[in-house]
Formats: C-alpha cells, sequence, structure tokens
C-alpha cells in the first residue's frame, strides 16, 4: 500500500504559502505516492481546489481528518499545538521546525512518537543537497520581493533615463549582506537598472557580486568572515569600528539600503543606526530582511514600514508570503526533491536512510527519539567541497588524493608477514653491497608512491610523458659502458659493446630530448 | 671530476626528478616541475660523461649518438599532433625498453668487472631480470603503439588457452634462468638468454594484443612504469644509484597512475593485465544474453536543433571522449563553448578518467585548444551537477555515460563509475552511428525520452552547429 501525503492549509497569520503545488503533486503520484490537500489550503497561493482535483489529489473537508489518516505531511510553518495534538503515532512531519528555537516543540513532537525532518536543518555544504534547499529557494524570493517593496516605497524610478522632460539618475542601491537574499536582491536591483553596491563580511562572495552586476564594497579591515556552512560569524571589535564607518558613508550617498545581516542563533547585528537614517537624502527606503530578528536598522519595526526622518523603513516579516505562488512552488520542488531522496525505489514508500549525510542532518526526531542535532557531515571545510553522492555501485572509485581508509587487519598482517619474510631472505643471503642498492631502491619507490598519489588527473598525460622523459636517464648506464677508463688492461669485446651502448644512448637520447620538449609544449598549452 | 663530486652530482640530479615528479602533481608548479627534470638530466648526463667511467676516447662517439638522438627527439616532439600524444608516449616507452636491453647484453659481454659467489648470481639475475623487463617494455609498446595509431585493430586477440601460454612461458623463463646462472663461460650463457629474451618480447606482445581498446589508458601508464623498472634494473646491474632512484621513482608512479585508472573503470588491475574486457562476456553477443536489451526509439536532431537546443540552455556540460580526438574537434567546442560563454551560459566540461585512450587525454586536447582548465570538471566534481543541467552535450563517447553500468548489474560494465548525463533536463550524444563502443555494450542512454542523437562526424557536426548558434 503506497502511503498517503497530507498537505494541510497553513494556520499560522498571515501565512499565503501552501507546502505543495499541483503540478509537483503530479510527479509525486508518479513516484508512486496518494495526495490529500485541506480544502483552500492552496487558495492564497493562487492554486484552488480544483486544480488539485484535477492532478490526481483528494480534498480533505477538514484539517483533523488529513491529520488522522495522513502517513507524510507537507508544511511550510512548524506545526501550531493543535497541529502536534492531532498528529497521528508514527507519521512523518516535513516543514520548518528551527528546533535550536523551539526547544518545547520538539519535545512535544518526540512525545507524539513521529519522525520530523526540519528542512531548515539541512547539512546546506552538500552540494547535492542544494536541490532540497528551502532556506536557499525562499531567501530568493525574499531577496527578490524586498527590492519590489522599495520599489513600491521609493519615489523614483530606478533605471536612469535621459528624457525630453530632463535627466533621471539612476537609483543607488546599498545591500548589506550579499547571501542568498542579498544576492538575489543584488539580481534584481539590477535587472531595474540601479547602480547596486553590496558588502559582506566574507570576502569570497565578491565574485559572485559582481557577476550579478553588483559592485562589492571592501571595508578596509582584514579578518575572514567566514563561519562555515554559508553563513558568516561575528567579526572583532576594530572590524566593526571600520566596517559601521563604510556604511555611514554609504548610507550618505544611497537611496535604498537592503539589510540581510543575519547570525545564526543571535539576534541581527546592528548595522544601521539611527543617525545614519539622518544622514540619509528625503525619501530613501531602508527594507530590514533581518526584522524578524530584531533588525539590522535601529529604528526597523517589525511587520511594519514606518517613515523617521523622512526615510521610509520596511520591516515586513512576510516579504516570502508576499510572492506565495512563487515561494510555494519552489518549496514545493524542494521537498519533492527530498522526497525523491526518501524514495529511491520509486514504490510511493520512504526510508529515512542515517547513511546519507543529508537525510541525516535533516532528521531531527525519528521514531519519536531526538536525533538533533546530526553529527557533522564529512568535509565541510576546505572551500565547501561537494561530497560524492553515494551512486548505487557495488564499490565506490577513490577519490584521488583522498586518504584511503585503513585497511583490514588480516590484509595488512599478511603482508607485513610477506614482506617480512621477503626481507629476510634478502638480508640472509645478499651481499651487503646489494643491500646498499636495495635500500636505496625501496626508499625510492615509496617516494615515487608518495609524490605521485596528489597528482590532478587533468595532469595525467604530461606527467606520463615526463616520467617517460625521466626514464631515459638509462642513457647513464649506456654512457659507462662506451669507453670505461680501465678497458685496455682487461681483456673485453670492445666494439660489440660499443655499438650496443651506442644504440642505447642513441634511443635513450631520442626519449630523453623529445619526452621533455613534447611535455613543455603540453604545459604550455594549460591555462587558467 | 673526481668520484665523489660525480655521486654528489647525481644525489642533486635524483632530487631534482623528484621535484620533477613532485611539481608535475599541480598546473601551476608543473611547469616548473619540468624545468627541474631537464634540469636533473643534465647533471646527471654531464656527471657521467665528465666522471670518472668515461674515459676521454668516448666522447665524439657519445656526443655524435647524443646529437642523432637529440635532433630526432625533437622534431618528433615538434610534429606530433595532440590528438597523437598516446602514440607518442606508447612509441617511447618502446625506446627505453629496446635501450635497456642493450645495456643488458653490452653489460653481460663486459668482463671488465669480475664477479665471483653470491656477488656474480646477483649480476647475473640482475641483468636476466633487466633484459626481460626491457624485452616486454619494448614489444608491448611497439604493439601497443600499432593499436593507438590504428596500424592493429583494437579488439582483443583472445588466444585459445592464453593463461596457459604465459604459464608456459614463465616456466620456460624460469628454467633458462637456473640455467643461465649455470654456465660458466658467456658464449655459453647467451643461449639462455636469448630464449628468455624471445620468450618475453613474445610475452609483451601478447599481453597487449589481448587488451581491448578501452583498457589502453591503463595499458600505456604501466608500459611507463615497466620502463621506469627496467630502468631501476640496470641499475642494479650496473651499481648505479642515480638509476635505482630513477628507475624505481618512475616504476613505482606509473604503477599508482595505472592502480588509479583501474580504480575509475572499478576494474581489477589483474584482470585487466589478464586481457581481454571482462574475461568471460567480452564479445557483445554474450553480453546481450544475459544484459537487458534496451528498449524504445531514438530520437534523431539536426544541428540546427542542437544549436537551438543550446542557445536556450542556462548550463551547459560538455562530455568529451575518443570521438573528439579522432576527428580533431576540440578547437570547434573551444569555440562553441567561448560564443555561449560570451552569452552568459555556464559551459563546463566533465572529464571521465578514462575518456580517450591516455591518462588526462581530453585534459590535453581542450588545454591544446585553449579551454581554460578551472571550467574543465572531473567525475567526482560534477557528477552531482547533471540534475540542475539544461543541455548535456556528449561528443564521441559512449561508455563512460552508459546508464547501463549502473542500471543493470548482468552488463559488462556493471559497477563502472559512469557520469550521469542522463540525469540532465537533455542530453544530446553525437555519433557517427548506432555502433556500440569498445565494450561491445549497447548504451540505453540513447532510447531514453530525454536524449537527442545528433548522427555524424563530430567535426563536421559541431561545424554546422557553431554557424546556426552564431547566426
Amino acid at each position: 500500500m503506497s502511503l498517503l501525503i497530507g498537505v494541510p492549509r497553513e494556520v499560522f497569520a498571515g501565512e499565503k504559502r501552501v507546502a505543495t503545488v499541483p503540478e509537483v503533486v503530479e510527479k509525486l503520484i508518479k513516484l508512486g505516492f496518494r495526495v490529500v490537500v485541506e480544502t483552500g489550503a492552496g487558495a492564497a497561493a493562487n492554486c484552488d481546489d480544483d486544480t488539485y482535483r484535477a492532478v490526481g489529489a483528494e480534498i480533505a473537508e477538514r484539517a483533523a481528518k488529513l491529520w488522522a489518516s495522513a502517513d507524510i505531511v507537507f508544511k511550510v510553518r512548524a506545526p501550531s499545538d493543535e497541529e502536534v495534538a492531532s498528529m497521528r503515532e508514527g507519521c512523518t512531519l516535513i516543514s520548518f521546525i528551527w528546533p535550536a528555537q523551539n526547544p518545547e516543540l520538539m519535545q512535544k513532537l518526540a512525545a507524539r512518537k513521529v519522525t520530523v525532518l526540519a528542512m531548515d536543518a539541512l547539512p546546506r555544504q552538500l552540494s547535492r543537497a542544494q536541490k532540497m534547499d528551502a532556506l536557499t529557494s525562499q531567501a530568493g524570493v525574499a531577496g527578490y520581493r524586498a527590492v519590489i517593496e522599495a520599489a513600491n516605497a521609493f519615489g523614483r524610478f530606478f533605471n536612469g533615463q535621459i528624457t525630453a522632460a530632463g535627466k533621471v539618475p539612476p537609483a543607488k542601491v546599498f545591500i548589506a549582506g550579499a547571501g542568498v537574499a542579498g544576492l538575489a536582491a543584488i539580481g534584481a536591483a539590477a535587472g531595474l537598472g540601479a547602480v547596486v553596491r553590496a558588502n559582506d563580511t566574507r570576502a569570497e562572495v565578491a565574485d559572485q557580486v559582481k557577476s550579478l552586476g553588483g559592485e562589492f564594497v571592501k571595508v578596509d579591515y582584514e579578518e575572514e568572515g567566514s563561519g562555515g556552512g554559508g553563513y558568516a560569524k561575528v567579526m572583532s571589535e576594530g572590524f566593526q569600528q571600520a566596517q559601521r564607518e563604510m556604511y555611514a558613508r554609504e548610507a550618505k550617498q544611497a537611496d535604498i539600503i537592503i539589510t540581510t545581516a543575519l547570525i545564526p542563533g543571535k539576534p541581527a547585528p546592528k548595522l544601521i543606526t539611527a543617525e545614519m537614517v539622518q544622514s540619509m537624502k528625503p525619501g530613501s527606503v531602508i527594507v530590514d530582511m533581518a526584522a524578524e530578528q530584531g533588525g539590522n536598522c535601529e529604528l526597523t519595526v517589525p511587520g511594519e514600514a514606518v517613515v523617521r526622518h523622512g526615510v521610509t523603513i520596511v520591516g515586513y516579516t512576510d516579504l516570502v508570503s508576499r510572492l506565495a505562488k512563487q515561494s510555494s512552488t519552489l518549496y514545493a520542488t524542494n521537498l519533492f526533491r527530498l522526497t525523491e531522496e526518501l524514495c529511491k525505489t520509486k514504490d510511493g514508500k520512504i526510508d529515512v536512510n542515517f547513511e546519507d549525510d543529508a537525510i541525516r542532518g535533516l532528521t531531527v526526531i525519528k521514531d519519536g527519539e531526538i536525533t538533533w542535532p546530526a553529527p557533522a557531515p564529512k568535509l565541510p571545510a576546505v572551500a565547501a567541497k561537494p561530497a560524492a553522492a553515494p551512486v548505487p555501485v557495488a564499490k565506490k572509485a577513490h577519490g584521488h588524493g583522498e586518504p584511503s581508509g585503513p585497511m583490514a587487519a588480516k590484509t595488512m598482517a599478511i603482508i607485513f608477514g610477506v614482506a617480512a619474510v621477503l626481507f629476510w631472505l634478502i638480508g640472509a643471503y645478499a651481499p651487503a653491497a646489494f643491500l646498499g642498492h636495495f635500500t636505496v631502491f625501496v626508499l625510492a619507490c615509496f617516494i615515487g608512491y608518495m609524490v605521485v598519489w596528489n597528482v590532478k588527473p587533468a595532469l595525467h598525460t604530461p606527467l606520463m610523458s615526463v616520467t617517460n622523459a625521466v626514464s631515459s636517464i638509462i642513457a647513464i648506464g649506456a654512457l659507462v659502458q662506451i669507453a670505461p677508463p680501465e678497458a685496455g688492461s682487461i681483456v673485453r669485446p670492445d666494439e660489440v659493446i660499443r655499438w650496443f651502448a651506442l644504440g642505447a644512448i642513441v634511443l635513450a637520447t631520442i626519449n630523453m630530448f623529445g619526452g621533455f620538449a613534447v611535455t613543455q609544449r603540453m604545459l604550455e598549452m594549460f591555462r587558467k | 671530476m673526481s668520484a665523489s663530486l660525480a655521486s654528489v652530482s647525481y644525489l642533486g640530479a635524483a632530487i631534482l626528478f623528484i621535484l620533477c615528479l613532485g611539481g608535475l602533481s599541480n598546473q601551476e608548479t608543473a611547469r616548473r616541475g619540468n624545468f627541474y627534470g631537464v634540469l636533473g638530466m643534465t647533471i646527471a648526463v654531464l656527471a657521467t660523461v665528465f666522471g670518472p667511467r668515461v674515459a676521454a676516447a668516448g666522447l665524439p662517439w657519445i656526443i655524435g649518438a647524443m646529437v642523432v638522438g637529440g635532433a630526432v627527439g625533437l622534431y618528433l616532439a615538434r610534429v606530433v599532433k595532440m590528438t597523437q600524444m598516446p602514440e607518442l608516449v606508447a612509441f617511447m616507452h618502446s625506446l627505453v625498453g629496446l635501450a635497456a636491453c642493450l645495456v643488458g647484453f653490452a653489460s653481460y659481454i663486459d668482463t671488465s668487472i669480475a664477479y665471483t659467489g653470491a656477488e656474480k648470481a646477483i649480476h647475473e639475475i640482475e641483468i636476466y631480470v633487466g633484459i626481460l623487463i626491457g624485452a616486454v617494455t619494448f614489444s608491448g609498446s611497439v604493439v601497443a603503439f600499432g593499436k593507438l595509431s590504428g596500424k592493429i585493430g583494437g579488439k582483443p586477440l583472445l588466444l585459445p588457452g592464453r593463461h596457459l601460454i604465459n604459464l608456459f612461458g614463465l616456466l620456460v623463463v624460469l628454467y633458462y634462468g637456473y640455467a643461465f646462472l649455470q654456465v660458466d663461460s658467456i658464449s655459453a650463457g647467451m643461449v639462455p638468454l636469448m630464449v628468455m629474451t624471445v620468450i618475453s618480447l613474445f610475452f609483451g606482445v601478447h599481453m597487449v594484443m589481448a587488451i581491448g581498446g578501452a583498457d589502453m589508458p591503463v595499458v600505456v601508464s604501466m608500459l611507463n612504469s615497466y620502463s621506469g623498472w627496467a630502468a631501476a634494473a640496470t641499475g642494479f646491474m650496473l651499481s648505479n644509484d642515480l638509476l635505482i632512484v630513477t628507475g624505481a621513482l618512475v616504476g613505482s608512479s606509473g604503477a599508482i597512475l595505472s592502480y588509479i585508472m583501474c580504480n575509475a573503470m572499478n576494474r581489477n588491475f589483474i584482470s585487466v593485465i589478464a586481457g581481454g574486457f571482462g574475461s568471460d562476456g567480452g564479445a557483445p553477443k554474450a553480453a546481450a544474453s544475459g544484459a537487458v536489451q534496451p528498449a524504445g526509439e531514438v530520437t534523431p536532431v539536426s544541428s540546427v536543433e542542437t544549436a537551438e537546443l543550446l542557445r536556450e540552455a542556462k548550463s551547459v556540460i560538455i562530455v568529451p571522449g575518443y570521438g573528439m580526438a579522432v576527428a580533431q574537434a576540440q578547437h570547434t567546442v573551444f569555440e562553441i563553448t567561448s560564443h555561449l560563454r560570451a552569452k552568459g551560459v555556464n559551459v563546463r566540461f566533465a572529464i571521465h578518467p578514462v575518456a580517450g585512450r591516455m591518462p588526462g587525454h581530453m585534459n590535453v586536447l581542450l588545454a591544446e585548444a585553449k579551454v581554460p582548465y578551472d571550467i574543465v570538471m572531473e567525475m567526482d566534481e560534477i557528477n552531482d551537477d547533471f540534475p540542475d543541467t539544461d543541455v548535456v552535450m556528449v561528443i564521441g563517447a559512449n561508455d563512460i555515460v552508459n546508464p547501463a553500468a549502473q542500471e543493470d548489474p548482468a552488463s559488462p560494465i556493471a559497477g563502472m563509475p559512469v557520469l550521469e548525463v542522463w540525469k540532465a533536463k537533455t542530453s544530446i550524444v553525437m555519433k557517427r552511428s548506432m555502433a556500440s563502443g569498445y565494450a561491445g555494450v549497447d548504451n540505453p542512454l540513447f532510447y531514453k525520452d530525454n536524449n537527442r542523437m545528433l548522427f555524424g562526424d563530430a567535426k563536421k557536426m559541431l561545424d554546422e552547429v557553431l554557424v546556426a548558434l552564431k547566426a
């Protein structure tokens, strides 16, 4: 029997999103699931009951009935107390949870003996997890909407124009924080024709800012601000001082400021002071996207748009909901991608596989047991290197340069045993002169192994051609044979040896010169 | 030059060679690495020529030989096309193998240093082994050269009872090795030595003949390794530490490269050496009986439609294979790439570790066409990105994009890591015909709904695509 996915109407006041849209329902049904949607769930996001019905979803008249029958529940906001109370034992809830901020909710959910996957707990540094990253998709929507709100409150054009009625200068937009929301805002504002400047404590995002048509403003202070997992960290006092000066400068010039600075688990940093607001031109706009966490501007009133010192300060906390159709579609797709990962077999059943880093990170409660926080997934640090996807192959190929796991103890013992016997045999019978060479030989083998193991695959061909050139060192062997000084005293078939050696020298030199020259030619071509 | 000075020079040369290989592991340091190699070789040769073991009488001979060899080598390096690199490398390996044989024989008939007892036995074993490895390298490389340049067919030649033949050959070699140690005159020793050489030559030919075209990258790097071991054996023979060190460096690095290659194909090193692709399911017929025949129809497209797809794409991944090398299409590929990139399309390249006929073959070709190396990705780096990709262009590759490796456990290539191009929104496969790849396995990718086939010569088709793109 395939599982039933339930999508209730969001009960949080002002929430217009819905956890799945008709386009995605179709795909879920293809995966083998059945889908039931509460009546009116998608109404605020322009998805009416009939469209859901048309693609094969059932419509439940009452939420209680849906909660009682669904095996899996898709939601946007964390469930309310009533919703938790109506959950069925053993069912699976997928939604935003924010376990760190909501410990009580976690306890209540655990008491219901359910499994909970928190979309906000996704290990975002796994590149494979990007398709399920609802934080990113929703932040993108919010960033876009922030620009639209700013344009709405701003009394002028965004783009510069030269018309018969006079010259219009382009709006100057400053964006604080170039995370996903900030980048979306940069793109949207630049698309409207504004001159966009942006700042972030993480210097590595400068290229991304530029790629979207913005200009990156640096703080004149050296400090690295990346806190891992794609978030910024709290900066030192000296840095903050330099940053304040920079903001004060930017505030004077900017027509519009959009702030997106958030630090996980902490109140939002106050970047824009009351004096800075005062220094802005009348008619300017500030959109404070961090309003829900207290705001980046001192004068922000969360949930409202207010005018202070002639500057409109927009502190809406429901930017995402204000673009409900778009954000619902993206969120629904995130959930669908997650469902695909959970249901590899495409038979309408899910498997919460803890071997999978992404799913392990998402799962905050499993069968009534709190499993949050998950252990950090492997390899987060260096440039957020993507982890390899678990392809269903019998044996995973070795990554180049990765340290290989320790060998099985038994194999190890056998290898050591064989090596010991060999070494003993050589030690017992070989003369001392040979041993010297043998030592050199074995050590050189190990050096070769160490040196080559980390080579980039792109360089395999040049490496081969250079090792080939180096192997023409065999010419030395021929050189020493051609005319040894002691010849003459001892009878030696000189002529024959000379011709042999000459042949070897010619062959080895072809290789020597050809090999190095062709390697050089190849390396010349590699360029960034 | 005194003996100590020569020794110190050798030490310096050995260090330079290590730096050379180390430098080659990264693009930024690679050129310096090559320079270290040249420097090390120069020091080694000069220290030998002016060292205590070469009398002045030999100088004219040496200079003559080196001028001839150097001229030929430089000429070859200059005229070789980048698509012919595998052949050139195989050819050069054969030179090292032959040189090792010659040095071995010369050393055997050289009586100027008299050995006794265990030293004599060891010296003779060293000669025997040195010539053995040299001969195998020589004949194996010659056959590999023939196969790579198309002078010999790529299909594995599987003699009946080939494992028995190899075993018999090994036993004969061992027996004559024993006989070789018993003789006391040089002329008597020549017989076992010659017999062994002939068997070794045959062994090299037989070994490479039995290996299928798809395994050629492994063979080339394995022969590279052998040429190193041959040099190391010569070093033992002549008591020359520099030869030993350098030979061991080359030998072990080649062995590691082969190992990396084998891993990339999820194949056992031994089974590659033993020959044939999948020793018992090599022929397409045998494979088909066990494997599921892909069902469905292929959807051909024209070059204009391909250009259309590319123009509308946001992200494009290009998967080059041997077909691109054969058609010399890399420059057109680059033009298409730069055209698309100028329009803001995210174009990247996905390189399978065994694409082409030599490790890293595709990277060299793309570099030749001036494709910047930071958009050229390895399989592990890019495999997760296919689902978010609009268009994948597969140019003359087949087995490395075959979904059967993952989906069909009965397939001969089951378990081989492949580029998951079928997960992209659309894939376009450029091929001359529906013929199967080197592994002789039919490719279910061609029959997928989101796959299009662009039939024709890769170069010609890509030129048409480029024209359509610019129109």
